[in-house]
């Protein structure tokens, strides 16, 4: 990697060059002027770039000599399950019959894309131990969203519409209480305990009439399973509440626990995580979402059934809450997600929850000599710590996760989950081996060491990135969020 | 059991246990309780070798129909257009759709930059002031627009033309519902949004107008007056246009467009039985602050190089919690990259060429429709789609028509119950005047 700026492709256009190659008009010319007369014809063309096709491979190659992926190196990034994106996932994405098939044909032309789609939903079903499951929202949060919207359908169709309060514990994450808010909505907040899980105390004195639902995340962003998940069940299924569970972090119970039998209602994946759907630089991903029969009649629709031997959508749905989004979902991402799981089978699943829990307390013990480790307990997939120890000597979390840039490795999550001050929060994934996570412990141990012995090196990192720590004050205060040539700068 | 994509052998497992300080993986489990314990096998398929899953899953696209072996005359939201073969290996490049959402720019700038840039192209083609750097697809984006226009009106009213795509408008329903949002349709009249109809149901309380540009129909609105009307009443116009058909219309952020979203589909994205797409959302500085979704902006290092970070975050979920103007956290980023290249590679000339390639075949098969004795509804101006009236029901036609190797038009009975017997025909630049030719002869055929 080479420090130079890379030019934004706006300024290496040049008037005149060209990177497409369309067809010559084989019908009559029109008259664009009269066509489109009355105000509706363009003025002046876009600017968008004139290049070549070389240089648009040689801009787009340069950038992503600037980007760090799961195929460049290692990515324990705290809830994000950062692990590797099989390529027969992107072979299988691109077959044309896949590829190339419009939502809108008739469904008599589209059975293979339905039969997968149905497959897979009988497969996310037994996973998570839910009787229906929709593959419509593109997202988790877009997931938690509807779920939010089938409960609320549920209680408004049980005349109980005064159920307004949403419970989420501390340590949720941020998309939960923004999710309640969309759907109509307050939030609560659950307080943890001194060993990381939710209060049941703090519980029992929130839930009642008005609550609508619990939102929970099993095990929870600390990476720590409720163990008290069948009573706060029955606390909140007491007052008439429903249970939602959060699928951020499925990779830690699969084939192990399933949500359904913990007494969830609802359930939303992220196919992106679990199930290797890339993230694609920060989407697109895929949030299906389960529930029980009770909440069934209320999924959005269409509802895909399958009668005899044909694949059909159903619409007739009088209680669903609507449509989510146009047509049936990423279909795309739940396809490679499909792909994934068909690829593990059944003792695959398993195997990637006990090695991704296995790699996360190897971890964890490693490092636990050398900095806080705030719960104690065996965690699950992902565990956090804190930098407390090295905030006393002047080095931040933030610090230590810029030095391990230097290092060639992404950092954790860090600052998260909120209830533990100064968080570094750590997930490896199944699919890392114990030389990169020994590699990775190492180089933390050494960072520890640096906080104690040289702590400039690590308050200053990043040393050896194409650009050193950016000022984000600066781009909120005064933003930029395009290029504007610098002649109309000048003028402006 | 050994898999290609697990490392772990009996060595390191043994050699972690120690560590640990524990016998076996199962005492990491101990902690689920016992009566929620899963026992036994998921009862799933088993697993597949790559081959043999390669094989099955070919055989199963295999029996769908494609657009590359049929000759596609659906549209209706979804189009089969030119796409630079470039674009697949820039995508494909794994630095890119392996990386999460670049929260440390240190290592993300190529990422931040690319989208930095689709962000700049976006207001380019809309004549926006900001764009985001994607949202799911089309219609959330939509519903997302009127959400946020309740939000900052602080009216609880939206009007929606019956012209817009009819489930980008179930959308918008679904999202408004959760806001106590209403939602009106405001009818259509020959093809257009009804100003009469607009005027009456616009007051007080109209938070935003929701229309298309080009419309459902395939026909360009003049949302300027649209615009007018609704600003009069202190409602903010919303737009969802093509950005392809930008290439040559007037840009929504000149005709008075408040916030101006669509779908980035177009630009390089395959149909891909719909979705993933790319939602974008552009809007004015003014309302800069209360978007949903993450901008990247430009700033500076210690030494003064130029860089791009994710910013004005306060507005999301992460930093608001309950506070947040909307959740969501995922995007469509690959997709918006995607877009990005075909944009760069159509570049200014193309995007004129294509959208202007566009009107042309349709017109083309408009005057050949109508030459062979079909009628071709409204008479207003039309982008790349017509509505076709039919002597019998399209299912049947399109059944014929799928015989002879074409996918046809989108029903349009199944959602205007008053346009049964009408198909919608859409006639991008990859249909050639044979099969455009090929096509009217089928149909004369089947009709006559």
């Amino acid at each position: 990697m080479h420090k130079d700026n890379q030019p934004l492709i706006f300024e290496i256009t040049k008037a005149g060059r060209i990177g497409y190659s369309l067809p010559e008009l084989d019908v009559p010319e029109i008259d664009l002027s009269s066509h489109l007369s009355g105000g509706l014809l363009r003025e002046e063309s876009p600017e968008l770039p004139e290049v070549s096709e070389l240089d648009i491979m040689r801009h787009y190659t340069a950038l992503s000599n600037r980007n760090h992926g799961v195929d460049t190196g290692f990515y324990p990034l705290g809830s994000c399950t950062m692990k590797y994106n099989p390529k027969i996932n992107e072979a299988v994405a691109r077959f044309p019959g896949f590829a190339n098939i419009h939502p809108l044909q008739d469904e008599s032309t589209v059975q293979g894309a339905m039969e997968m789609m149905y497959d897979l939903q009988e497969h996310l079903e037994e996973i998570t131990g839910m009787d229906e499951v929709t593959l419509q929202p593109a997202a988790g949060a877009h997931g938690e969203w509807t779920a939010l919207m089938m409960i609320r359908a549920f209680h408004e169709a049980n005349g109980e519409s005064h159920r307004t309060k949403v419970l989420v514990p501390d340590s949720a994450h941020g998309t939960n209480p923004a999710s309640a808010t969309v759907a109509g909505f307050d939030t609560v907040t659950v307080k943890s305990n001194e060993f990381g899980l939710v209060d049941i105390e703090d519980l029992q004195s929130k839930v009642g009439p008005d609550t609508a639902a619990l939102m929970l995340t099993n095990p929870n962003t600390l990476g720590l399973f409720e163990e008290d998940i069948l009573q706060m069940a029955e606390i909140v299924h007491g007052v008439g509440g429903k249970l939602y569970y959060d699928g951020a972090n499925l990779n830690a119970v699969m084939a192990k626990a399933r949500p359904g039998d913990m007494g969830f209602d609802a359930v939303h994946l992220n196919l992106h995580k679990t199930f290797t759907g890339p993230h694609g630089g920060g989407g697109p991903g895929s949030g299906p979402v389960g529930v029980t029969k009770e909440l069934a009649p209320f999924l959005p629709k269409p509802i895909l059934v399958k009668e005899d031997d044909r694949y059909t959508f159903k619409y007739d749905v009088p209680q669903s809450i609507g449509r989510v989004k146009p047509f049936y979902g990423n279909f795309g991402i739940y396809l490679r997600a499909y792909t994934y799981i068909r690829s593990m089978g059944p003792d695959g699943l398993k195997a990637v929850t006990e090695n991704a829990v296995l790699n996360a307390n190897y971890m964890m013990r490693r490092l636990e000599p050398y900095f806080d480790l705030p719960y104690k307990q065996h965690c699950k997939h992902e565990f956090v710590l804190s930098g407390r120890r090295q905030k006393k000597l002047g080095v931040r979390t933030l610090d230590m996760a810029k030095r391990l840039l230097d290092f060639g490795f992404h950092p954790p999550t860090i600052y998260f989950p909120l209830n533990v001050e100064e968080a570094i929060m750590i997930e490896p994934t199944e699919t890392e081996s114990k030389e990169t996570l020994d590699s990775f412990i190492d180089t933390m141990i050494q960072i520890a060491k640096e906080a104690e012995e040289n702590p400039e090196i690590v308050q200053e990192a990043p040393h050896t990135t194409v650009i050193n720590r950016l000022d984000e004050t600066k781009a909120a205060r005064q933003p930029v969020l395009r290029y504007i040539k610098e002649e109309e700068l000048v003028n402006a | 059991m050994k898999h290609r994509y697990i490392p772990m052998t009996d060595t390191d497992r043994d050699e972690m246990l120690s560590a640990i300080g524990i016998a076996t993986v199962d005492e990491l489990f101990e902690d689920i309780p016992e009566k929620v314990r899963f026992k036994g096998e998921l009862n799933i398929k088993p697993a597949k070798s790559e081959s043999s899953l390669t094989k099955e899953l070919a055989r199963l696209a295999a029996k769908n129909a494609d657009a590359r072996t049929y000759a596609s005359f659906l549209g209706a939201g979804v189009y089969d257009h030119y796409k630079p073969i470039i674009v697949d290996h820039v995508i494909s490049r794994s630095e890119f759709y392996t990386a999460y959402t670049p929260y440390q720019p240190e290592i993300s700038q190529g990422e931040l930059q690319a989208i930095f840039e689709f962000q700049t192209m976006i207001c380019e083609l809309t004549g926006m002031d900001i764009s985001n750097s994607s949202m799911y697809d089309g219609g959330t984006a939509l519903a997302e627009a009127g959400t946020m226009a309740a939000g900052h009106t602080r009216r609880t009213k939206i009007l929606v033309s019956e012209t817009v795509h009819p489930e980008a408008r179930d959308v918008v329903v679904s999202y408004a519902a959760g806001q106590f949002i209403d939602v009106l349709t405001i009818p259509q009249k020959d093809g257009v949004t009804d100003v009469a109809s607009l005027e009456e149901l616009l007051d007080d309380n109209t938070a935003a107008v929701l229309v298309q540009y080009p419309n459902f129909f395939g026909q360009v609105e003049d949302i300027q007056k649209i615009g007018d009307i609704t600003h009069d009443k202190g409602g903010l116009l919303v737009v969802s246009a093509n950005p392809l058909a930008l290439g040559v219309l007037t840009p929504p952020g000149k005709l008075g467009a408040d916030i101006t979203v669509g779908d980035a589909q177009p630009f390089g994205i395959s149909e891909q039985f719909g979705g993933p797409h790319c939602g974008y959302f552009a809007t004015t500085k003014k309302l800069m602050r209360k978007m949903p979704g993450r901008l990247v902006g430009e700033t500076t290092d210690g030494e003064g190089r130029r860089g791009y970070v994710l910013t004005l975050q306060a507005r999301e979920q992460h930093i608001r919690r309950d506070k947040a103007t909307s959740n969501i956290c995922s995007n469509q980023a690959l997709n918006a990259l995607a877009a990005s290249v075909a944009m760069t590679a159509l570049g200014k000339a193309g995007t004129k060429e294509i959208a202007y390639q566009n009107i042309a075949k349709t017109a083309y098969a408009k005057s050949m429709l109508e030459k062979a004795g079909f009628e071709v509804k409204y008479g207003g101006v039309h982008f790349n789609e017509i509505v076709v009236a039919l002597k019998k029901p399209v299912k049947e036609v399109n059944a014929k028509l799928l015989e002879k190797g074409f996918i046809g038009g989108y029903d349009l009975g199944l959602t205007y119950p008053e346009l049964s017997n009408h198909v919608l025909i859409a006639v991008t630049e990859q249909r050639t005047k044979e099969e455009i030719d090929a096509l009217v002869q089928e149909m004369e055929a089947i009709h006559a």
